[in-house]
């Protein structure tokens, strides 16, 4: 264990920095990116975007909305106009073709503070976590949706650290740094991947979104797997792996099915052995003609589509 | 090696099972449960935010705001404000502006409202002077330097419903006995609550204020009915008319005020009981007088 070299580090040797952490840096252009697009209207007055992550208009043309957002409210009784239900569904079948989870690891600003809290707890080593059911935040996402329903009034926006983070840097932020703060320590020093992968009640309605999604993170040349752990290390979702990188022997495919893959990529980057790469979910058909497993379902799905 | 068990299917594991779902379910009930409380007791709207025009009442509103600064980004004056989390009181997120730093300036074409995407702001609201998003009061006589029977009326003259929204009531200075007080009132029918009276009143603290209308308005009982309107609506009184009044008088003696009080039947009657002239009261005995009395009887 001692002898373990920095996570990551073979792959930087095997394959030069940049391509070691090349959907790294893309990701976070992608996070920044969005975010820069958004304050470039308040703070230089180019109004490329208006609005925040729950809705926003783009040029005075695209409308774009939150669908977890806009359920709550409908829940509540509203009903919406025609841009934000354009919107949704425009946001709907984006994040259904590339993975709902795609908004966590993309898109999401609570994503940088919890990237960066598993950074120091790797650092410091810090082991212990509280075993908190990663099934919890379906239950969560449940009480979101009852909540309105019950109240008459979108209850979870008043707390939601994901809306309120984003809305709070494009408009002001508040004491809602402190909740950034609380998420922060308690990935730290209580539970592992505590809020993204346990918790976080917006990205299990994602992940509901991207649960047939198009794109899909493929083992492909897994029989190069040289059990170095460095995927399982880095992943955010770890269990999503090892039915894919391990199933070979079972008559499982290569394609990383669970909707609770972000697709981030990290496991691409940080493989020395090159055997993760992006591709479709139908890859596992052609590895795998008619495989007689669990996964039968899966690949009558994909025949169907 | 968790599916391993799984697969097993061991009564313990159900046991298991069932444990740590009904430990989640618990746990995320509870907090269910102290999210909607803490929602109810936090989403009172303080008195000196005010919601953009067309806002829908404050309850329907926070159900229907989805928090996206569409209308924030569309006021053309950039008034409006997102509650922020610990710093205002407003619910984190949702639009207001604050009358006296940056009040409403009642654009014709409202472009705040069909900036809202899920109608928390009424899409049905296309005349400003509609609009209801708060009420002006008047809330210190005695600081109101009108009051003191000086001339201002600034908010009267800033008012954009001038005259209807706010009118001047002359009253006499009963200080100086001579001047009058041009005195503003401010009518509900009327006034839209935007804030430009409370913006513009010349003293330190605003004497006329905007408040959340729900506020500054009284509210009759639902049982109460005002006499006066319920006659007019129905043509006629409502209840039996009076009774006619009965006097207890001797016979051929009536009572009747227009006829300067009690009449006397017969000739005698137009004998005034006291002679007009004063010198008869001088010279007439008061003993004949009465004796003349119980004669006519």
């Amino acid at each position: 264990m001692a002898t373990k070299p920095r996570l990551g580090s073979e792959a930087v040797s095997a394959k030069g920095w940049f391509k070691a952490n090349k959907w790294l840096i893309l990701r976070r252009l992608s996070q920044f990116g969005i975010l820069g697009l958004f304050l470039l209207g308040p703070l230089a007055g180019v109004w490329i975007v208006k609005g925040n992550l729950a809705y926003s208009m783009t040029l005075d043309f695209l409308p774009l909305s939150d669908p977890h957002v806009l359920l709550q409210a409908v829940l509540a009784g509203v009903q919406p106009h025609k841009e934000a239900i354009i919107g949704v569904i425009i946001v709907v079948v984006v994040y259904m073709l590339i993975g709902g989870r795609v908004f966590c690891s993309w898109v999401c600003p609570v994503n940088l503070v919890t990237d960066l809290a598993c950074c120091v707890r790797r650092m410091l080593g810090i082991r212990t976590s509280t075993q908190i059911s990663r099934s919890s935040r379906y239950w969560l996402l449940g009480v979101t949706l009852l909540l309105p329903l019950v109240t008459g009034s979108i209850v979870w926006e008043m707390f939601n650290p994901v809306s309120m983070a984003f809305r709070g840097l494009v408009f002001g932020l508040g004491m809602a740094w402190m909740i950034l703060l609380g998420i922060f320590l308690f990935d730290i020093f209580v539970s592992k991947e505590g809020w993204c992968g346990r918790l976080c009640p917006v990205g299990a309605f994602y992940s509901l979104l991207g649960l047939k999604s198009l794109v899909r993170v493929v083992a492909e040349d897994r029989e190069k797997c040289d059990d170095c752990m460095d995927c399982y290390e880095v992943c955010p979702e770890e269990q999503v792996i090892r039915p894919a990188l391990k199933g070979a022997g079972k008559g499982i495919g290569p394609v990383i099915l669970s909707s609770n893959c972000t697709n981030c990529g990290r496991c691409i980057d940080v493989c020395a052995e090159d055997v993760f790469h992006f591709g479709s979910r139908f890859a596992n058909q052609k590895t795998n003609p008619g495989s007689a497993t669990g996964k039968m379902k899966e690949s009558a799905f994909s025949d169907a589509a | 090696m968790k599916g391993s068990e799984k697969a097993k299917g061991s009564g313990v594991n159900r046991r298991q099972f069932i444990g740590n779902m009904l430990k989640t379910a618990c746990g995320v009930g509870l907090m269910g449960m102290g999210l909607g409380m803490y929602s109810k007791q936090a989403s009172s709207l303080p008195a000196m935010a005010i919601r953009p025009p067309g806002a829908l009442p404050e309850e329907e509103f926070l159900g229907a705001c989805i928090r996206c600064g569409m209308c924030v980004r569309d006021c053309p004056y950039g008034i409006l404000k997102l509650g922020q989390l610990g710093s205002d009181d407003v619910v984190p997120g949702t639009p207001y502006f604050t009358a006296r730093t940056g009040p409403c300036e009642m654009c014709v074409d409202i472009p705040c409202v069909p900036a809202c995407p899920t109608n928390a702001l009424d899409h049905g609201l296309t005349d400003i002077n509609a609009a209801r998003m708060g009420l002006a009061v008047l809330v210190d006589q005695e600081t109101c330097i009108a009051f003191l029977g000086l001339r201002c009326e600034v908010c009267f003259n800033i008012c954009p419903i001038r005259g209807d929204a706010i009118s001047l009531n002359y009253r006499h200075n009963t200080r100086s006995g001579k001047h009058a007080l041009f005195i503003p009132v401010v009518h509900s029918e009327a006034c839209t609550g935007c804030g430009l009276c409370e913006k513009a009143c010349i003293l330190e603290e605003a004497a006329i204020k905007v408040f959340p209308t729900h506020l500054a308005k009284g509210e009759l009982g639902r049982h109460y009915r005002l006499g006066w309107k319920e006659k007019q609506k129905a043509g006629e009184a409502l209840v039996a008319p009076d009774a006619e009044h009965r006097y207890n008088l001797p016979e051929g003696v009536q009572y009747d005020l227009q006829g300067r009080g009690l009449i006397m039947d017969g000739t005698d009657s137009q004998q005034e009981p006291v002679s007009s002239n004063p010198l008869d009261v001088l010279n007439n005995n008061p003993l004949d007088t009465l004796n003349q009395g119980l004669e006519n009887q």
